[in-house]
């Protein structure tokens, strides 16, 4: 435990900047995976355990690409579409098989793939840590923000989280489609008795929710190292961000996130060995007073 | 006036003979397990191959975590996403009393044993009022909570290297558990008791109190059930069983390693109960032999392990629909049912 860092960093404001960027970085690209995952969960109430392997491939997509054209906004692309894509297979072929069945069945489909998953990258791109490298649109001079560094890169990951969780506000709120999504959550055989083909709404969530995954680990590759397995503690971390916010919460997840990025980042200057563990007690204080979640509603 | 005295001296409850066919059963129970006992006793004469008691106590190991959280998952029906923290805890707190103490090793055992008892009263307590997903929820943040309290409290538990240094042994009433004959049948007989002690608890009034739980938690409050003392009663209980199979692991491996307290041996456990099935009281230890097969025999035939298992297990969660035990008796059943029919 190391106190003294910790308040030594609240003193000064160049710190404090660096901290606060950095536990923002974190918050958004855990925002862009839980979402999909609170996502999911609130349109098809299942809980893909799975998730962090889409982040792993949006980001190995995105290492394929960019090496083959060189282009990092057609990488980003790249990682998100072929996630998506991959999301929507996995979600019509095996995941619309265990609908309305146990739990545990869902859990027990999700994790073989998350065993399958790992295997395959392992086969694919080798078992060693790869990394993307910063795109040299980014390799300029860091901001200064109050004496604190903030590298621009960081204003572009930023800036992109933002956006999805503002187009997911406003497209779920007042769109059609958002309307129909909401509804097919709501209650879904109505829904198909209107004559809206439900399974198309539920591939095209998960779908979302993949490309959202995706993305993240597209928008991570270049400031991450890329392992297989690498989508575990994300999905960890992401499970704990929807928890916090509440289970098919948007708001909940975008809140849950920032609060997790900057218990991250403030917690391993004052406890290094235990930052972990702050996040697990939060996530147990959080829901024994509010078994919802923050932004959760009650459940009848 | 004698039908009434008649029909008044008979407990209205009571249903004829169900006495009497329970102490029947219970003692079938007791000789299956001696038989079982028997059998387990005679293998090291019949093979002389270590490979295969090692095998036997690993499957003791995980054989008693798994049926422990049967109990919890198939008979309660609260799904429990941080049961491994109580294998962990087991393996962490025995072995740390015989390196501290040196007391007798049935001395650590209970002291072990209430220990997790405290400790899962104090965290069952929070956890069981949580329903369904957010029990889950709240169990694995547990049990990732006690994983970075031992990885980071590392004068006392070594940290991510785990305790080393081995665990001393003293010889107890000439039982020698450096003797890895005399471990052998020691792990044998406490999976065997505590199979066993599962099974009481499965089948008494309580285990039924249990089954009604899960099926309808609300009428099972209507009529005066206390559901939270008795969630949080079997959660202890399932506890302690995972305990012992946590000591058993630290008497095998001389030691205790962080991995144990990982999130990853609840989810195996998860795994093993639907491997063997949940809906009879053997199906986890059933789970418990093919998964260590599946490990054993992969692991030497291919580095990518992931993905046969994860086909195995899709073949089980989308073909067979169900744990191999339950697929069996319900196959024998059936045939059953169609051979009545046709006579």
């Amino acid at each position: 435990m190391d106190l003294d860092a910790l308040t030594g960093c609240l003193a000064s404001s160049a710190c404090l900047v660096t901290q606060t960027t950095s536990g923002f970085i974190i918050g958004m690209l855990l925002f862009l995976v839980a979402v999909g995952l609170t996502l999911i969960f609130g349109v098809l109430k299942v809980v893909n355990f799975s998730h962090g392997a889409f982040y792993m491939f949006g980001a190995y997509f995105a290492m394929t690409a960019y090496q083959v054209t060189g282009s990092f906004a057609l990488a980003m692309l790249v990682g998100a579409a072929g996630t998506g894509f991959l999301g929507l297979v996995f979600e019509r072929v095996f995941m619309s098989r265990v609908y309305g069945r146990d739990v545990l069945m869902q859990l027990l489909v999700c994790y073989a793939f998350v065993l399958i998953f790992d295997d395959v990258v392992r086969l694919i791109w080798g078992p060693e840590f790869k990394s993307m490298g910063m795109p040299t649109a980014f390799q300029v001079p860091p901001l200064f923000v109050a004496g604190g560094v903030v590298p621009p890169y960081y204003l572009l990951l930023i800036g992109v989280a933002l956006a999805v969780a503002a187009i997911l506000g406003v497209g779920l709120a007042r769109t059609k489609i958002g309307k129909v999504i909401r509804a097919a959550a709501y209650n879904p055989s109505m829904v198909s008795a209107l004559g809206i083909n439900t399974g198309l709404i539920y591939g095209g969530v998960f779908a979302l929710g993949g490309m959202l995954a995706g993305l993240a680990g597209a928008l991570a590759a270049p400031v991450r190292s890329l392992t297989p397995g690498m989508g575990f503690s994300v999905l960890i971390e992401s499970f704990i961000v929807t928890v916090i916010g509440g289970m098919g919460s948007i708001l909940g997840a975008l809140i849950g996130a920032l609060l997790i990025g900057l218990i991250r980042s403030f917690g391993s200057l004052g406890f290094p060995l235990f930052t972990d563990g702050l996040m697990y007690l939060f996530m147990v204080i959080v829901l024994v007073a509010r078994p919802t979640g923050l932004f959760g509603k009650e459940v009848a | 006036m004698s039908e009434l005295q008649a029909e008044r001296s008979r407990d209205p409850l009571s249903v004829p003979g169900i006495e009497a066919k329970s102490r029947r059963l219970r003692y079938l129970d007791v000789l299956i397990a001696i038989a079982a006992f028997g059998v387990l006793a005679a293998l090291p004469f019949l093979f002389a191959s270590k490979a295969l008691l090692d095998f036997v106590i690993r499957c003791s190991a995980f054989g008693l975590f798994a049926t422990s959280l049967n109990l919890l998952v198939g008979y309660t029906g609260m799904i429990s996403f941080g049961h491994g923290m109580f294998f962990g805890l087991g393996a962490y707190g025995f072995g740390l009393i015989m390196q501290r103490t040196g007391v007798p090793i049935p001395v650590a055992f209970v002291c072990t044993l209430m220990i997790t008892a405290v400790v899962s009263a104090a965290i069952g307590a929070i956890c069981v009022r949580l329903k369904e997903i957010y029990f889950a929820f709240v169990t694995l943040a547990f049990q990732m909570l006690i994983h970075s309290m031992i990885l980071s409290w590392t004068s006392l538990t070594g940290g991510d290297q785990g305790l080393r240094g081995g665990i001393q042994r003293p010889v107890f009433l000439g039982i020698d558990l450096s003797n890895h004959m005399h471990l052998y049948i020691t792990s044998c007989a406490l999976l065997l008791i505590g199979l066993l002690l599962m099974r009481q608890i499965a089948q008494s009034p309580f285990g039924y109190t249990l089954r009604m739980i899960r099926d309808n938690a609300s009428r099972a409050s209507f009529i005066g059930i206390d559901v939270w003392r008795a969630k949080l009663t079997i959660f202890v209980l399932a506890a302690l069983f995972a305990s012992t199979g946590g000591i058993v692991m630290s008497l095998f491996v001389s030691g205790a390693y962080p991995e144990f307290a990982y999130w990853t041996i609840s989810g195996e456990g998860i795994f093993i109960n639907m491997l063997g099935g949940v809906s009879t009281f053997l199906g986890p230890m059933v789970g418990t032999v093919l998964l260590l097969i599946l490990n054993d025999t992969v692991t030497r035939l291919t580095e990518y392990y992931g993905i046969v298992l994860g086909i195995v297990i899709l073949f089980f969660a989308i073909g067979l629909r169900k744990g191999l035990l339950d697929f069996a008796v319900e196959w024998y059943e059936q045939r059953g049912d169609g051979v009545k029919e046709r006579t």
